[in-house]
């Protein structure tokens, strides 16, 4: 009976050990699939395709892939243009305004393809499962609501608080700044 | 009577299997460089010393633990003889001890200063350890003497060679047993390691701080030459790739170039100036790819490029899906980069 007891408190203390899948290698049908995104006309919004949802929203919901996102993010010289989110020659990610949407689907978008006024594409560049994990951390750094998984820490000196302290407009309500000649009226 | 025989057996093999690391090209006790050597040295006369004042204390518990078993009988009560014979021992055993401790102080004090050796003007090479490979930059004189290499150190025999470590994600450590001590590469901090090879020849280092998932595919090969023909090696390490000799290679630069590699390698000659992967210039020249994963051929480059991640799960190369006639044309290519 004791036994019993115990093995049944061990089995209860170590039931949250569970470890968050890594997924490393995506077969190459998925990653095609995981190409053909569906947008809108006006290449703002649209819908990623269905395997996204099969893989339960993996480059959002997964701290793997946000990591990952967040090495690729100054590998590709994001930074460069815009900031750690605050922007610079490129719109700022951290002011909770975007320019074609906060769908991970026009982030992806624009990586991939490109947009007008400097966004270069990066479809020659990158891999399709290197785009959709930037395009999940560009998200993360400007979320509206906070997420469960974060990317690793900052080995440089912080510019601004960590990617999971709460949604970006809250922290940062400074109005959008109208850089973009896309970006319609100030609202 | 078998099962005896068994256990004789194994006891016999049990000391051969311990000793079997102890030679190779990745071995602390096969010491080719100066500062192995002298730590070899420091390490055999510690264990020696020791080992000796092992036997003593041990010697000494047994002739102890018998001759109580014959003095059982005796009275109680402090004997002036036995109580000299005793102040004796403890004094002549407190100075042994402190005699021995002053001796491994002292050499060991010695030992450390001999490790850095190098000076300004040695040959200075910059090395960056990441996840998971080995960046490698010859620094000159002029910007035209410096070159990129990756996972594999080239050095002159029997000078000192000075290596930069920098980290540039998390910490690592590079040791190449044969050669020198253990050195950490820490991000946003510049340490310096002395390399010194006696004897020409390979040497095989490894990281050896848990650096993440393929730590342990993280190594490096130091091929220490004659002086004449480590410069021709540095002279055509200078140089740019050479450029496509047939179609096929031809056709293999162009996949390269278009491709996503070029946004992560750099080969020098070419358009693709990517910095975020090893330099390319002159990888079919290095031994092996991938940090020490696998022999370099053709056959492996193709592996490698057409699925790294099932080579060595979590690195940070990408699986670029190619058609088979681009794979093939393009690890001609690498191949023929030498």
């Amino acid at each position: 009976m004791r036994i019993l007891l115990v093995s049944l408190g061990v089995a209860a203390a170590t039931a949250g050990c569970q470890r968050e899948e890594r997924q490393l290698r995506v077969d190459p049908p998925v990653a095609a699939a995981l190409d053909s995104i569906t947008l809108m006309p006006n290449g703002i919004s649209g819908a990623p395709p269905e395997i996204y949802f099969a893989l339960d929203r993996p480059y959002e919901t997964n701290a793997y892939n946000l990591s990952q996102g967040k090495r690729l993010y100054s590998w590709f010289g994001c930074k460069g243009c815009h900031a750690d989110g605050q922007g610079g020659a490129g719109p700022a990610f951290l002011d909770g305004w975007w320019n074609y949407g906060p769908e991970i689907v026009s982030i992806f978008a624009s990586i991939r393809d490109g947009r007008p006024h400097g966004m270069p594409a990066f479809r020659d560049k990158m891999t399709t499962e290197q785009i959709w994990q930037l395009a999940g951390y560009v998200q993360t750094i400007g979320a509206y609501s906070i997420k469960t998984a974060a990317p690793g820490r900052n080995d440089e000196k912080q510019t601004r608080p960590a990617e999971n302290r709460g949604p970006a407009a809250k922290r940062f309500d400074e109005g959008p700044t109208p850089i973009h000649l896309d970006q319609g009226p100030v609202p | 009577m078998r099962t005896r025989a068994t256990r004789g057996v194994l006891l016999a093999l049990l000391p051969s299997s311990v000793l079997a690391g102890c030679t190779g090209w990745q071995s602390a006790f096969d010491a080719q460089g100066a500062s192995a050597i002298s730590i070899k040295q420091l390490m055999v006369l510690m264990v020696v010393i020791c080992s000796v004042v092992w036997a003593l204390v041990i010697a000494v518990l047994i002739r102890a633990l018998w001759r109580g078993r014959e003095q059982v009988e005796r009275s109680i009560g402090p004997d002036p003889v036995i109580e000299r014979r005793t102040a004796r021992v403890v004094v002549a055993a407190v100075t042994a001890t402190v005699i021995v401790l002053a001796v491994f102080t002292v050499v060991s004090f010695f030992t450390t200063r001999a490790l850095t050796l190098a000076g300004h003007d040695d040959l200075t090479i910059k090395v960056r350890g990441q996840q998971w490979w080995w960046g490698l930059e010859y620094l000159g004189p002029t910007p035209d003497e410096r070159f990129e290499t990756a996972n594999e150190i080239h050095i002159p025999v029997g000078r000192n060679v000075r290596l930069q470590l920098e980290g540039i994600d998390v910490i690592h450590s590079l040791w190449v047993p044969g050669l020198a001590g253990k050195q950490d590469l820490i991000p946003g901090r510049r340490n310096e390691l002395t390399l010194r090879a006696e004897r020409p020849g390979a040497y095989r280092g490894q990281c050896s701080e848990f650096c993440g998932l393929q730590h342990a595919h993280m190594a490096l090969l130091v091929i220490a030459e004659q002086q004449e023909t480590f410069d021709q090696w540095m002279r055509s390490q200078r140089e740019r790739a050479t450029d496509p000799s047939d179609a096929e290679i031809a056709a293999g630069q162009q996949v390269f170039l278009s491709r996503p590699c070029a946004a992560c390698h750099a080969i020098r000659g070419t358009s693709a100036t990517g910095t975020n992967g090893p330099d390319l210039t002159h990888v079919g020249g290095r031994r092996y790819i991938a940090a020490g994963l696998l022999e370099t051929t053709r056959g492996s480059l193709a592996a490698w490029i057409s699925d790294p991640q099932t080579l060595k799960p979590g690195n940070n190369m990408p699986m670029v899906a190619l058609s088979a006639d681009e794979l093939r044309s393009v690890s001609a290519y690498l191949a023929s980069l030498k």
